[in-house]
């Protein structure tokens, strides 16, 4: 390891040989201001294209100022990092970048939270002297995610996670000079593109170029409308990220604050995704444990491994790359709609509501929800089972609309019966937190016996792909884990070729799992933070009296009451699904 | 929505096929198989771009952010004589504008685009470090220099009998 020695704003400092300027004044605790660097370091992620400008430093003997996210340290380099010069360039290209930028911030859906906004605000910007053309792009809008174009600033972050992190490839960079834009192939829009709506897009865009489709409004008609009654879920990733928008520290879990909030809000009935988390797992165990039996009994025509399917970014992403594998993912429905379909029929005919009265909504981490509320299998006569779904950034924003102190909220509980849940369902949340509450009943219903340690640590962890055996009892079940969805692409990959060894495999779409989701507050780059809401998540699910799905009694009763068992027609009829090729969506030309 | 898809010829695929292989199907060849392809189909619809895109495994966004990138490649067919107008330093300096109106004023369709018959089309380049014949056109693979406005219609006339 070589080591470099240069002086940053008078001050010396020693870095490694290869370090880039931007880190070397970090090392001193000067933060050079950025607008297109990202480092999500947890996930390996660095984006340094060097294309906002806006960090530009001045260094010593070079006629030009230097990028310094892009720029590496030399022995005995000099750096200015606020020198007048440096602050006027970068006052200059920052007024560049907003002449071609909307003046709509009184009314934009990022205010307040918009790293361009901030920068303005940071640099001083009171004018801007370049009166010119402005780009003129049709808005885009999919089930999931607007496009606005007219609010980027090409500092293609969205391109990176798109590409590089998802490997899903819908957006580059297009055209060049003034008409450079971000967009699929052909300008085609998101719903005729390969898009997945996993939102991480969304969830790292510096503007309000890419925002989540808001339903907040619709929200509240359906609250003010007295015919209506309405329900909500709430996804166990949402507690772990809600506070941070009112301003609490990443990692503190908000469940009861966040179920007062919501009774304030007027939802007649508080429940919890869950809930249907426990419900996923009866059903999608049993048809693990089902698949796993036929295999060790010797049956060669069974399909290995079983993949989880909770994760609509993930299910859209193997209809549109492996429309040749899709009889090996899990048939069950992701907890929303199981608990939307379980809410419109044996709830509804509890509570004598006509299903047409009846309004579930969820609140999610995550934009491709919105999506799968949408899709066509899951509503009966028109009538979808989850109506719409707002994410944690939705709800955050009406809570403060609606004027109440979140932050002295009393702690209130959820209602009875879709609000019993266990540890098992709220580790939903984080990456291998599925499959190991699919491992804690699955062992037990298969051996017979009684977990010693309900906790598989094996399972967790934040590296990309993770493989771990659990012993059922003298049998070795092998378990790969993936978040994200270029790792999802290598396991897939390998089962494709007939190489993958695993029995199950568990795959979330966003880094960390639900808790890094598209539509929770948004990180600025710090990954750190998925981390405290994943250590949150796993708190939660150790304070809680019951620990595995099969002992939810709520959930005993529903199939006593309602379902039979799992796998049973009824259950299959509601709580199961089937899926599609996407390929032949994709329209080309409009 | 309706979908209108381009029906490529099979053995001009085959072909395309054989040029990916020929650079080993290798993402950073991306930029020379387009110069093939475009060699074969004379220019690059979306439907030849989604087949070099999976030829060389790269998303077919990227593909198309190079072919909207770079001015030499053209998503519209191009004529039969293709004319380029070099509108580089020299020649621009040297009237080139001039000529490109002139050609556009007699063949009546802008940079970019082909007459209805399929004849002509007229595109820009830049430079193609012949500056001593400035201004210069080419059509196709013939080379014309200290080209003057009145001298427009003569070059058109030698295509006159051709078809």
């Amino acid at each position: 390891m070589e080591l470099i020695k240069l002086t940053i704003d008078n001050r010396t400092v020693e870095v490694e040989k290869g370090t880039t300027v931007y880190h070397a004044a970090k090392k001193l605790d000067i933060t050079i201001p950025t607008l297109c660097y990202m480092n999500l370091k947890d996930l390996n992620i660095e984006h340094k294209p060097g294309g906002c400008r806006i960090c530009v430093v001045e260094v010593e003997g070079r006629r030009n100022l230097a990028p310094a996210c892009a720029t590496e340290c030399m022995e005995g380099m000099v750096v200015k990092t606020h020198s007048v010069r440096v602050l006027n360039a970068r006052r200059t290209v920052l007024e560049l970048i907003i002449s071609d930028h909307p003046f709509d911030c009184l009314v934009c859906a990022k205010s307040g939270k918009c790293d361009l906004q901030d920068m303005a605000v940071k640099l001083g910007v009171r004018d801007i002297p370049f009166k010119g053309e402005k780009s003129t792009y049709k808005p885009d809008f999919s089930p999931s995610i607007i496009r606005d174009m007219d609010k980027c600033i090409m500092c293609r972050r969205c391109e990176t996670m798109c590409n590089d992190f998802q490997t899903v490839g819908v957006l580059s960079g297009i055209h060049r000079g003034f008409e450079a834009v971000v967009a699929p192939a052909f300008e085609r829009d998101l719903d005729h593109s390969e898009c997945t709506y996993c939102g991480q897009c969304v969830a790292v865009c510096p503007t309000a170029a890419l925002t989540e489709v808001d339903h907040t409004n619709q929200l509240i008609n359906d609250l003010s409308n007295p015919d209506k009654t309405v329900v909500v879920q709430t996804a166990p990733a949402v507690r772990a990220a809600l506070g941070e928008e009112f301003g609490m520290e990443p990692g503190t879990l908000v469940t009861g604050k966040m179920v007062a909030a919501l009774r304030q809000l007027g939802f007649h009935f508080v429940f919890d995704t869950d809930f249907a988390a426990d419900l996923t797992i009866m059903e999608e165990g049993t048809e693990l444990l089902e698949r796993l039996t036929k295999h060790l009994n010797g049956d060669k025509d069974v399909k290995l491994p079983i993949l989880t399917s909770c994760c609509p970014g993930w299910v859209n992403f193997f209809e549109y790359y492996y429309p040749d594998m899709m009889d090996i993912p899990s048939t069950a429905r992701s907890p929303q709609q199981m608990f939307g379909a379980i809410a419109k029929t044996y709830f509804a005919e509890k509570q004598k509501i006509n299903r047409k009265d009846m309004v579930v909504v969820s609140i999610m981490p995550c934009v491709a929800k919105k999506y799968e509320c949408t899709r066509e299998e899951f509503a009966t006569d028109g009538s979808p089972d989850v109506d719409y779904s707002i994410s944690t950034r939705e709800l955050a924003n009406l809570i403060k609309q609606a004027n109440i102190d979140f932050n002295t909220l009393p702690d209130e509980d959820f209602d009875k019966p879709l609000g019993e849940s266990t540890g098992a369902a709220v580790i939903f949340a984080n990456t291998g937190g599925v499959i190991e509450a699919a491992a804690r009943t699955a062992y037990e219903i298969h051996t017979g016996k009684t977990l010693d340690k309900v906790d598989f640590e094996a399972l967790r962890g934040f590296e990309a792909i993770r493989s771990a055996t659990v012993d059922f009892n003298g049998v070795d079940i092998k378990i790969g884990i993936a978040h994200g969805l270029g790792n999802a692409r290598k396991l897939l990959d390998d089962v494709k070729a007939g190489k993958s060894e695993f029995h199950a495999i568990e795959i979330m779409a966003c880094p960390g799992g639900c808790i890094g989701g598209g539509g929770q507050p948004l990180h600025h780059g710090d990954s750190s933070i998925l981390k405290a809401r994943a250590k949150a998540i796993y708190e939660e699910d150790k304070g809680k009296k019951l620990r595995k799905s099969h002992e939810n009694p709520d959930i005993i009763k529903l199939y006593e009451e309602f379902l039979g068992k799992p796998g049973s027609d009824l259950a299959h009829k509601l709580l199961h699904t089937h899926y599609f090729s996407r390929k032949d969506k994709q329209v080309l030309l409009d | 929505m309706t979908s209108i898809k381009l029906k490529l010829k099979e053995s001009e695929v085959q072909k395309l096929k054989e040029v990916a292989q020929s650079f080993n199907n290798e993402a950073g060849e991306l930029i020379n198989v387009l110069h093939k392809a475009q060699e074969i189909f004379g220019y690059l619809p979306a439907e030849v771009q989604e087949v070099v895109a999976e030829e060389l495994n790269i998303p077919v966004a990227k593909v198309y952010g190079v072919v909207t990138f770079y001015s030499f490649f053209t998503m519209l067919p191009r004529g039969r004589y293709p004319i380029s107008i070099c509108t580089g330093t020299a020649c621009y300096v040297r009237g080139a504008e001039k000529i490109l109106d002139e050609f556009k004023r007699i063949l009546k369709v802008p940079v970019g685009e082909t007459t209805p018959d399929g004849k002509f089309s007229i595109t820009c380049l830049r430079c193609v470090g012949a500056c001593g014949l400035a201004p210069l056109v080419t059509i196709g693979d013939k080379t014309y220099g200290r080209v003057t406005t009145d001298g427009v219609k003569d070059i058109l006339k030698e295509y006159e009998n051709e078809d």
